[in-house]
């Protein structure tokens, strides 16, 4: 992906109220030109707030927002170089795909010529041709999409925002979208920036991601690097599933550290964390990042764990609930401390999922780098 | 689905002791006195209590003197002038309640609703005392008459001569008015509904993509507020067109409506087959509008 690294849109302090309620407090991020940029966050934390700010549908109640170089903020949305694909798709249906997607270049007063090659192109892009004279009435929700789509693409806009564009589509569907849209955006080379609840959607096609919470950044980083080190409680629950047990920073030096968790056991890594020695601090451990075994298996399980101190990075338990989901088995577990952490395994043969069952004793363990300290 | 609640065809009895009551109200109380009405009209007077229906298209004849005709063309004039005023002054008040905060959307609707439940009588006397030579309007303007007035004496100017009463009432100007006070709440409620139902983001979509408000306002709202249109222009125009009691009251000498007319030959000329044979020609108007507008609503639909 070859990306320019200039910003297209810089978001200066920006706070928005409506009334009593923050929807957005104080964020300040910067979004690269030809990136594809996910605002990911749970329902009401800002997101939308923010894309519709940056479409010039809400004003900043402070901050500025700056879009290639120019400040918006006296700038209507009929005026700005961005378009938007509404959430709704928003096609109007009482015009045909043709009329709807000629309709900004109709107004901007663009020739006959022109507007008909354009259309026709914008319509190819989104794989339509021989819709043409089709009222949106006779389509379905994808195919109204792609109207929205080619109707904001053929603007040829500097940005175009994508509000929550696949939550109306169904599973198949949407996953097809997810590669379409990373595919139209490498061939357009715009900068898409998206609104999104849901995180496979983030993670599946963003260069970069912010994870918003309670109108703030939680975390700005690429997909893996959301998953992989997240920043906080809140991004290792909101992106995948995860364990978190609490416990008290023991050892922390540049190439090591350990957190003593009550709930869990001794955890050892393999670097270090910079956080106040005896601080308390919590421990996410991914359940895909466990490995599970019979409890006789001891010796396994010792030699598998040696790349941390004995007795760390193990626990034991028993399985309290499990649900077979084709591909990989999630098993629920009691730990001896009597807290539940959740463990998923492959299904790498066709009889894998009936090594374990509801009651069965089982001892876990994970490699010194699978556990990531989080101070907040 | 084989409830017999589903299918009236397979369940005749029922359904024919559920529908005949209103079939016999209509038919006793609608019915046979238009019916009779209809008849009139193609008769003559006998006497003073007395109708011969005889066949005669006299009455018709009459009606298309030009004295009847021009009322009719007048009448025409005023409900199309009210119509298109209540549109005017109505689409903004649609469009005003739809955008405002939800909670006060049923007290804006309760306002427009609110004349609906007063008697006719009542609003039209009480607009008339408003509007007479010695009313709130007369005295307010005469106000700011002797306002203007003394703000010249202040600059030195001569300042304006007495007060002279405008003359509100009594005029083609008044019935309008009036007639646009009454019917308005009639275009304002299907415009409202028609514009409520409006995707807002179709308008965000539309500004999006470069349109300004006019711009928007014409190639989105209007056109998709179509139906509300049609129907409050339809839900206006008919009723203004047979008004009675606004022209009768508001209007001058000049300013009578068919209605009145009709009226006149029922009561005090006593020339009931003429005033059915006017009456009826109003219907006959009244049915081709209608006529017309579903027509366009079925071009719609197959479109």
């Amino acid at each position: 992906m070859t990306q320019a690294k200039q910003p297209i849109i810089q978001i200066r302090n920006v706070s928005k109220r409506f009334g009593k309620v923050t929807a957005v407090d104080n964020i300040s991020l910067d979004i690269l030109a030809g990136e594809f940029f996910v605002l990911l966050g749970p329902s009401g934390c800002g997101k939308t707030t923010l894309l519709r700010m940056i479409a010039g549908f809400e004003m900043p109640t402070e901050g500025q927002i700056i879009i290639d170089g120019q400040d918006m903020s006296l700038v209507p949305p009929n005026k700005r170089p961005v378009n938007m694909v509404f959430q709704s798709y928003a096609v109007f249906p009482h015009m045909n795909v043709t009329d709807n997607v000629g309709y900004g270049l109709r107004i901007s007063g663009v020739s006959k010529g022109e507007i008909r090659d354009r259309v026709a192109e914008a319509l190819e892009l989104v794989k339509l041709g021989g819709f043409e004279d089709r009222m949106p009435d006779q389509m379905s929700g994808g195919q109204r999409q792609r109207v929205a789509l080619a109707r904001s693409l053929v603007m040829r806009p500097k940005v175009l925002l994508l509000d929550e564009p696949l939550s109306a589509l169904d599973a198949k569907l949407r996953a097809q979208m997810q590669f379409e849209l990373s595919d139209l955006q490498d061939k357009v080379g715009i900068t898409f920036v998206t609104v999104t609840h849901d995180q496979d959607e983030a993670l599946s096609m963003a260069s970069r991601v912010a994870v918003i919470n309670k109108g703030e950044v939680a975390q700005l980083a690429p997909p893996a690097d959301l998953y992989e080190y997240p920043a906080n409680r809140f991004v290792a629950d909101f992106v995948g599933s995860v364990n978190i047990f609490e416990g008290k920073l023991t050892l922390d030096e540049p190439d090591k550290a350990a957190v003593d968790c009550p709930g869990l056991g001794k955890i050892y890594l393999n670097h270090g964390v910079t956080g106040p020695h005896g601080a308390d601090v919590w421990v996410a451990l991914r359940p895909e990042k466990i490995y599970l075994h019979v409890p006789g298996e001891g010796k396994a399980v010792r030699a598998a764990a040696q790349d941390a101190p004995d007795g760390h990075n193990l626990a034991r338990g028993t399985i309290k609930g499990m649900s077979y989901l084709g591909d990989i088995t999630l098993y629920e577990i009691q730990l001896e401390g009597g807290q539940m952490i959740r463990v998923s395994r492959p299904n790498l043969s066709r009889h894998d999922q009936e090594d374990f069952t509801w009651d069965d004793k089982v001892s876990m363990h994970w490699r010194a780098d699978s556990p990531v300290v989080l101070l907040s | 689905m084989s409830g017999a609640l589903q299918d009236w065809k397979s369940q005749k009895k029922p359904f024919a002791a559920v529908v005949s009551a209103p079939v016999f109200w209509l038919a006793l109380f609608f019915v046979a006195p238009m019916a009779i009405v209809w008849l009139y009209s193609f008769g003559q007077n006998a006497g003073p209590a007395d109708i011969e229906i005889s066949g005669t298209l006299d009455n018709y004849k009459r009606a298309t003197e030009w004295l009847y005709v021009s009322i009719f063309l007048k009448s025409f004039a005023v409900a199309a002038l009210t119509t298109l005023l209540c549109l005017i002054i109505g689409f903004p008040v649609g469009m005003a309640i739809t955008f405002a905060a939800p909670k006060w959307r049923p007290w804006l609707l309760l306002g427009i609703m609110l004349p609906f439940w007063t008697n006719l009588l009542i609003r039209t006397y009480a607009l008339m005392a408003l509007m007479g030579s010695n009313g709130y309007m007369n005295k307010g303007l005469g106000g700011l008459w002797e306002g203007a007035s003394w703000l010249r004496t202040l600059v030195g100017m001569q300042p304006l001569e007495a007060w002279t009463p405008v003359q509100l009432l009594y005029n083609n100007f008044a019935v309008v008015l009036g007639l646009v006070y009454v019917h308005l709440p009639f275009m304002v409620l299907p415009l409202y509904s028609a514009l409520d139902r409006l995707d807002k983001s179709l308008i965000e979509a539309s500004l999006d993509l470069g349109a300004g408000h006019f711009k928007t306002f014409m190639q989105i709202v209007v056109p998709l507020a179509a139906p509300g249109i049609v129907a409050g222009v339809m839900i206006t125009l008919i009723p203004a067109l047979g008004a009675y009691l606004t022209p009768d009251l508001m209007g001058g000498t000049d300013s009578q409506m068919i209605a009145n007319v009709i009226e006149r030959q029922f009561k005090r000329a006593n020339d009931w087959p003429f005033g059915a044979a006017l009456s009826f020609l109003l219907i006959y108007a009244m049915f081709i509008l209608i006529a017309f507008q579903s027509m366009r609503s079925n071009k719609v639909k197959a479109a």
